[in-house]
């Protein structure tokens, strides 16, 4: 169709005050000094055939799709009715109006700009040169005896004072860092927060009662046997988030469990039991979630996170998954009114392990 | 009196003019009209996850405009009533309002999931693709390692997202973070209580992962993504092999008109699937969930698909502590921060790497086909297969109820398959692109397997090949494969054309039959 050899059509030219030139013949010569050869242009459809109109046609019923959807979306959204009414309601279907209605006039648009130009405008193929590739050596040459220049210029090696003195410059860096860093820091051990839960500060002599998370306290009997329920510490903001390392797990067990279970105790759990009752963290000892699907059959609470499982009947000692230690045991007991409290607070750390936590 | 005359033909030249005289744009201008781009359907997965981040960009402004990253204690007064009088952040009733008492806030936040989730998807088979063609190589390596990084990127910026609505999903998730950042050693309580502002959750977690979120990561991306489109604009595209198309050239078709409408056209498709995916399709219902309780969390909880394979690789991780001294590194520190460490650099070395291994330092603008990179694809199978076991043991409890199959029996096959399949994986894929090359090379010398079978005169059955060129003594052809696809069909021969080309019926119409009239002429002649 065209010369490939753009060299010869260099030296050839176009003259562009040529009035025989059509347009086309200037953007090709624009292209062509673009490094662009255009060696394939022809229009998809002969001007004025069916099949033009036939395209067309599609392009505007696609554009009109898109200008019903488009009123019908905002007809949707001021009048159709969109405040949450409870139970089945007109107002249910109102995002999935507006996303149908929304979505099938994008589509509108999108298909009708696809056709338009991928079945309207010509089809061409063009060729444009890659020049990449390292610069030649001598702009290597230039560029490079420029940037030594400014070196010399700065005259670092020559002056070594100047370069000893650049080392004062850097306080200034740690200075920009300082209050960042400074502000954001925070001592994870100055007041100890990783070692102590709600439960600090709980002794013998002065417990701490367990509630439910809505604050009534715990008897024993309000725990069926073989049943769990969840406690907080019965401080102010005990249940909520403030204390989210809090939350145990309190568990009733059978008779024979809690026999299994007295035998193996280890020596740190000694005493921390009370009758049949055990209290573990519920805080996974692993990633911190709360470990708390309880299989009343196997002993077994389960962690839906990771799958840690930890047997209850042993300390709540890791048995699969990828946690590595036992749900430390809250020590408990029953005070004189018969509600059931913390003597004292978790021995160990609660929750995921860290660095320090041995 | 004379009216000045305005000739408004020349208008849009007058003020052209008016423009280049003060700034000279009509080179640089035209050459980018001019600029020619390669075109290929995979060239795409790129453009859809460039038109997710703009979607992004504007339902998330939307978002922000009624969204209050707060973890003040409130009561809920708004319209969904089972929520009523429930205590919960300021932050959870804001989205909950933004999902009940905006018009129209609902499909805004479900529009910014599906896009996010887009995005991350988009990445991902984007990166899958210029791995696989070898589209990273030399000049295009500073552009592989900026987009592992916005892969990364767009990572943590999903998981800012999910976790600022502060349902029960979101505190989980970032109960588990707090728990991956205590597991670092040596420094690791002293970043999770600054990052915290002091133990989980704090008050200030969610402010500050808010102007992350909106602020700080989103500019980071949209440098990024600015750089990389802009790379890929003066390296100039890639290419497949193919006639005419060398290292040197690009072959394809200018940029306007044709190509930036089809780009246009292409992002409102974008846009239409996740409007209707926004509006049809319900994702993250926080109001089920409820506001996030220390205490609580149900079966099941899963976080968004590109956060499972980190979800899985920490379900697979055996329980190995290590304790000396005193100190101690939990078993959670592998797979949740030196898993994702050694995936980010490991990759962003390969360019180098592969240079090295197949001794090649050369400039390469041609793609490759799968196939001919056997070992290449296998690795690309490998890290699949990897990738997917990780992806699918993040739901191993969904896997495992769904399928009555024991929830520790999937842990273990997991683990096994995490070693097992990946060497497996890459087998065959390299056996398989090796038979490819095999198939094209046996085409080329032989021909196209027409399907004929020929009994010769000795009894003997032969298929009747078509051969690409003229044929030697022996019925050889000596083609030399190019690196594009080889015809494997008789109608890529031109044997055949499409039967049917209209959708409802046949554009041309089928000649008159011929025979019509000759059978009757021999039914008249019968009855003679």
């Amino acid at each position: 169709m065209s010369e490939t050899n753009t060299q010869v059509r260099d030296a050839a030219g176009v003259d562009l005050d040529n009035p025989n030139l059509t347009r086309f013949d200037i953007v090709r010569e624009g292209a062509r000094r673009d490094g662009v050869e255009i060696v394939h242009y022809e229009p998809q459809y002969p001007p004025g055939s069916r099949g033009e109109r036939r395209m067309t046609r599609i392009v505007a019923f696609f554009f009109l799709l898109t200008g019903i959807m488009s009123t019908l979306f905002v007809v949707a959204f001021i009048w159709w009715p969109w405040e949450y009414e409870l139970g089945p309601h007109a107002s249910k279907y109102y995002t999935p109006i507006l996303g149908l209605t929304l979505g099938l006039a994008l589509v509108g648009v999108g298909l009708g700009v696809l056709t338009w130009g991928k079945k309207l405008l010509p089809h061409e193929i063009a060729i444009q040169e890659r020049h990449d590739g390292p610069s030649s050596a001598e702009e290597q040459k230039l560029t490079g005896t420029t940037m030594q220049f400014i070196g010399d210029e700065m005259g670092l090696g020559r002056r070594p004072i100047l370069k000893w003195s650049l080392l004062g410059l850097a306080p200034l860096g740690l200075a920009a860092a300082a209050i960042p860093i400074g502000a954001l820091i925070k001592d994870p051990h100055h007041p100890d927060i990783l070692f102590k839960t709600g439960f600090a500060g709980a002794t013998p002599d002065n417990p701490i009662r367990l509630m439910h998370d809505d604050g009534t306290l715990v008897r024993p009997e309000m725990v069926s046997t073989g049943g769990q329920i969840t406690v907080f510490p019965n401080i102010p903001g005990g249940a909520s988030n403030h204390h989210a390392d809090s939350p145990t797990l309190l568990i009733h067990l059978r008779e024979d469990d809690a026999a299994k279970l007295n035998q193996k105790l280890y020596t740190i759990n000694q005493g921390s039991t009370w009758s049949s009752f055990v209290a573990y963290s519920k805080i996974c000892t692993h990633a911190g979630c709360p470990a708390s699907l309880y299989e009343q059959q196997t002993n077994r609470l389960l962690c839906p996170c990771h799958q840690s499982q930890f047997l209850i009947t042993d300390n709540a000692r890791p048995i699969f998954g990828p946690a590595t230690r036992s749900l430390p045991m809250l020590p408990i007991s029953v005070d004189k009114e018969g509600f059931l409290v913390a003597t004292g607070d978790y021995k160990v750390p609660v929750g995921p392990a860290f660095w320090e936590k041995d | 009196m004379k009216r000045r005359k305005v000739d408004l033909k020349a208008l849009p030249g007058k003020a052209a003019e008016e423009v280049d005289t003060r700034l000279p744009v009509a080179t640089p201008l035209r050459s980018v009209l001019n600029k020619v781009f390669p075109d290929h359907w995979s060239f795409l997965l790129g453009e859809i996850a460039l038109f997710s981040f703009i979607i992004l960009l504007l339902t998330g402004t939307f978002l922000a405009l009624f969204f209050e990253p707060s973890l003040q204690e409130v009561r809920y007064d708004g319209s969904y009533l089972p929520l009523q009088g429930v205590e919960m952040s300021r932050a959870y009733e804001t989205a909950l309002d933004l999902s009940f008492d905006v018009r129209g806030g609902l499909v805004m936040r479900q529009m910014h999931h599906w896009a996010a989730l887009l995005f991350m998807a988009a990445i991902v088979v984007h990166m899958f693709r210029v791995f696989m063609t070898g589209a990273f190589r030399k000049p295009r390596e500073i552009n592989w390692i900026i987009g592992l990084s916005m892969f990364w990127l767009g990572f943590t910026e999903g998981f800012a997202g999910y976790s600022l609505p502060d349902d029960a999903l979101s505190g989980t998730g970032l109960r588990i973070a707090s728990a991956i950042m205590l597991s670092i050693p040596v420094i690791g309580s002293w970043v999770t209580t600054s990052l915290f502002g002091g133990e989980f959750p704090g008050e200030i977690i969610l402010s500050r992962l808010y102007i992350l979120h909106v602020f700080l990561l989103p500019l980071i991306l949209l440098a990024l993504v600015s750089i990389h489109v802009g790379l890929v604009f003066v390296q100039k595209h890639t290419q497949w092999p193919g006639p005419g198309r060398t290292n040197k050239n690009v072959v394809g078709e200018r940029m306007f008109p044709r190509y930036a409408i089809k780009q246009g056209g292409f992002f409102m498709l974008v846009f239409a699937v996740i409007a209707l995916m926004g509006g049809l399709f319900q994702i993250n219902p926080i109001w089920l969930f409820g506001p996030y309780e220390a205490a609580v969390v149900s079966a099941g909880s899963q976080p968004d698909w590109y956060v499972m394979f980190l979800d899985g690789s920490t379900r697979l991780m055996p329980a190995w502590d290590i304790r000396f001294l005193g100190y101690n590194i939990p078993p959670l520190f592998w797979p949740t921060v030196v898993l994702p460490g050694i995936l980010s650099v490991v990759p962003m070395a390969y360019p180098w790497i592969e240079a090295r291994w197949k001794k090649d330092k050369g400039s390469h603008n041609l793609l490759q086909r799968p196939r001919d990179v056997p070992d290449r694809t296998g690795l690309a199978a490998m890290a699949g297969a990897f990738y997917l076991v990780l992806t699918i043991s993040g739901g191993n409890d969904i896997v495992a109820d769904k399928f009555h199959i024991s929830l520790n029996a999937m842990t273990w096959a997991g683990r096994i398959g995490l070693l097992v399949l990946p060497p497996l994986a890459y087998y065959f894929a390299r056996r398989l692109a090796l038979g490819l090359q095999q198939h094209d090379r046996e085409v080329l010398a032989h021909g196209v397997e027409t399907g004929i079978i020929k009994r010769l005169p000795d009894g003997r059955f032969v298929e009747v090949h078509q051969p690409l060129a003229a044929p030697d003594e022996h019925g050889h052809t000596d083609l030399p494969y190019v690196g594009w696809t080889v015809p494997k069909k008789m109608n890529r021969v031109g044997a055949l054309g499409p039967a049917i080309r209209g959708f409802f019926r046949p554009i041309e119409q089928p000649a008159p039959p011929r025979q019509e009239e000759q059978p009757r002429e021999e039914i008249t002649t019968g009855k003679h």
